[in-house]
């Protein structure tokens, strides 16, 4: 059995490796504001997290993850570019797997570099990669941002598009949205009743709560918009399953992206993206012949990542998550930073599952 | 040693459990004064009866302090994650029947759906600059049917009590809560959406599968489970 004084001590060697890459060393507090998280992630977070209360505070979070407190000690007070790195206990619930620890250690590392993204994502990628590479894992890599463009370059309305992007992150859902936005599933009976009703909102009474009858109203109106507009094309619907169906490593991925291009011109500058992202790695030592790529990779992370993601796993211990993880969250910074952006990307080792695999080889 | 045979320690669920068992030849019966939470088991040997509270049986049962229990399946599936490898349901018994439901107000004629409730749940941000609030105690039930429905935008507001009430006092913009016939409900403002139906509730006798089940037990069980046929 490993000591957590092993796994503590596997984890400052780790952050030595971040700090020779020039990497500040920050400590962020184990107690984070739960309101900020919760408004972030989600209600999800909070099935998710630990969260505890004092009568002067409010709910606090003991912290999930690094990332959001990093950016918002970058966001306040941090000198551009920036490169950060830390190591320390995270806490996770874990209700649906209780074999799986509720307290583990992380060890991670930020890059806050509005120069050159292509380049910082290379970056962390190959610094990560080469300190695994002992360990002999699989390198998974997607881009949500690709996936992002797509929907955005879609031949529907913008309602549409928003609520589609909006569901990027829940694959279901997608799918029931796609299937309705296409004309496959018909649209349900109450909503052709609601259609019908030359005024609905005689109905809405009585008003209660804080949602308005303008709303109301509002919502009808698009759902009118909606019910006029046409169907996505069939064709439209095969681009993007084509597109969300490729797995491939990188150069052909590339190859079968550059083809959808063809027909959804909109994912060009992503897949250019992706290209550069390529190369960048290909100059930081990265085998990319080798190198996997899944379109639909990182969908369904608590994460905020938004382009690039990646993930590293022992092919021989199935049971295990990640060893190391990371992505793009450029929408996380434009969340925190009311309107300020910061493009940032970042990844985590967790030090306990690598000594494991060690231990076992 | 003595099985122990958790029941609800007041009100209708007890008397109806108390007749359930009489019903099986097995009588139930509180001792001591009307305030005394102390019981006594006749018509079969070995089991003792504890009298407490319908959502701490739950608890009790999972940490294997009582054998066997009865209380709702709300109660079980809301408080044990993982409830199917801590109890076991014995038999459904028939009463105390109740449905989790997902509720909006009356006048959101815009609204039958959970799709529609996720739909609301972006444009109510967006407007409002917060997330749309539901109102519960049956946090992880809801949350669960939510993320498989994928619902976003929204958050649970705690409420113990008086839950139909808080859309009126602008706490919560909808609620999930325990309905029977749906009068509270109604009598509020509030209907329940097509697909928000998220639980069939029933009073249920469990079995705990934490608990130390020796030779004693294990026949008493049989007796138990004889009588019920």
């Amino acid at each position: 059995m490993l000591s957590r004084r092993d796994t503590n001590a596997r984890a400052m060697g780790l952050r030595e490796v971040f700090e020779t890459a020039g990497a500040e060393v920050v400590d962020p507090p184990l107690l984070q504001p739960a309101e900020t998280l919760l408004d972030l992630y989600g209600e999800d977070v909070r099935g998710r997290a630990y969260i505890t209360s004092d009568a002067l505070r409010g709910e606090q979070m003991l912290r999930p993850d690094f990332t959001v407190p990093v950016v918002q000690m970058h966001m306040a007070h941090g000198a551009e570019p920036a490169r950060y790195t830390y190591a320390g206990e995270v806490f996770r619930r874990q209700e649906d797997n209780p074999d799986r620890p509720s307290e583990y250690v992380q060890v991670g590392y930020e890059v806050f570099d509005r120069e050159n993204p292509a380049a910082a994502e290379a970056e962390v990628f190959a610094l990560i990669s080469n300190m695994l590479a002992h360990a002999k894992l699989r390198a998974a890599t997607g881009d949500i941002g690709i996936l992002v463009a797509a929907v955005a370059g879609l031949k529907t309305t913008d309602e549409r598009k928003a609520a589609l992007t909006r569901h990027i992150w829940r694959p279901r859902k997608f799918r029931q949205l796609l299937d309705r936005y296409s004309g496959k599933t018909p649209t349900p009976v109450t909503r052709k009743d609601l259609l019908a009703d030359a005024d609905p909102l005689r109905r809405a009474v009585p008003l209660i709560g804080k949602r308005t009858l303008g709303e109301i109203g509002e919502r009808i109106t698009a759902l009118h918009n909606d019910a006029a507009a046409p169907p996505i094309s069939s064709g439209e619907i095969e681009l993007l399953e084509a597109l969300l169906g490729i797995r491939e490593t990188v150069p052909f991925a590339l190859e079968q992206l550059r083809d959808v291009a063809v027909d959804l011109p909109a994912i060009a500058p992503a897949v250019d993206r992706l290209a550069d992202r390529a190369d960048a790695m290909v100059e930081r030592g990265v085998d990319v012949d080798r190198l996997d790529f899944e379109a639909s990779y990182g969908r369904t992370s608590l994460e905020y990542y938004d382009g690039f993601v990646f993930g590293f796993y022992a092919e021989r211990r199935p049971d295990l998550p990640p060893v190391a993880s990371g992505g793009r969250y450029d929408a996380l910074t434009r969340r925190l930073g009311n309107g300020q952006e910061i493009p940032a990307v970042g990844g985590v080792i967790r030090p306990g599952l690598l000594l494991e695999l060690e231990h076992a080889q | 040693m003595t099985l122990k045979l958790g029941v609800p320690s007041k009100g209708r669920l007890m008397e109806k459990t108390f007749d359930w068992f009489a019903a099986r030849g097995i009588t139930l019966t509180r001792t001591g004064s009307d305030r005394e939470y102390a019981g006594a088991v006749e018509g079969i040997e070995g089991v003792a009866l504890v009298l407490l509270s319908a959502g701490e049986i739950p608890r009790e049962l999972a940490a294997g302090r009582l054998h066997m229990g009865v209380t709702g399946t709300d109660l079980v599936h809301e408080r044990l994650p993982i409830w199917e490898h801590q109890v076991e349901e014995v038999e459904a018994m028939g009463f105390g029947h109740a449905d989790l439901v997902i509720a909006v107000p009356n006048a959101w004629v815009d609204v039958d759906t959970l799709g529609d409730l996720d739909s609301v749940a972006a444009q109510f941000r967006a407007h409002h600059g917060h997330r749309l609030r539901i109102a519960t105690k049956y946090h992880r039930l809801v949350r669960e049917a939510l993320r498989d429905a994928g619902v976003a935008d929204y958050a649970l507001v705690d409420s113990q009590g008086a839950t139909e009430g808080t859309v009126a006092n602008e706490t919560a913009e909808a609620i999930a809560d325990i309905t029977s016939s749906g009068e509270t409900l109604r009598a509020n403002h509030l209907k329940i959406l097509s697909d928000g139906l998220i639980l069939r509730s029933e009073a249920t006798l469990w079995r705990s599968r934490k608990a130390e089940w020796g030779r004693a037990e294990d026949a008493s069980l049989a007796t138990i489970l004889k009588r019920l046929g």
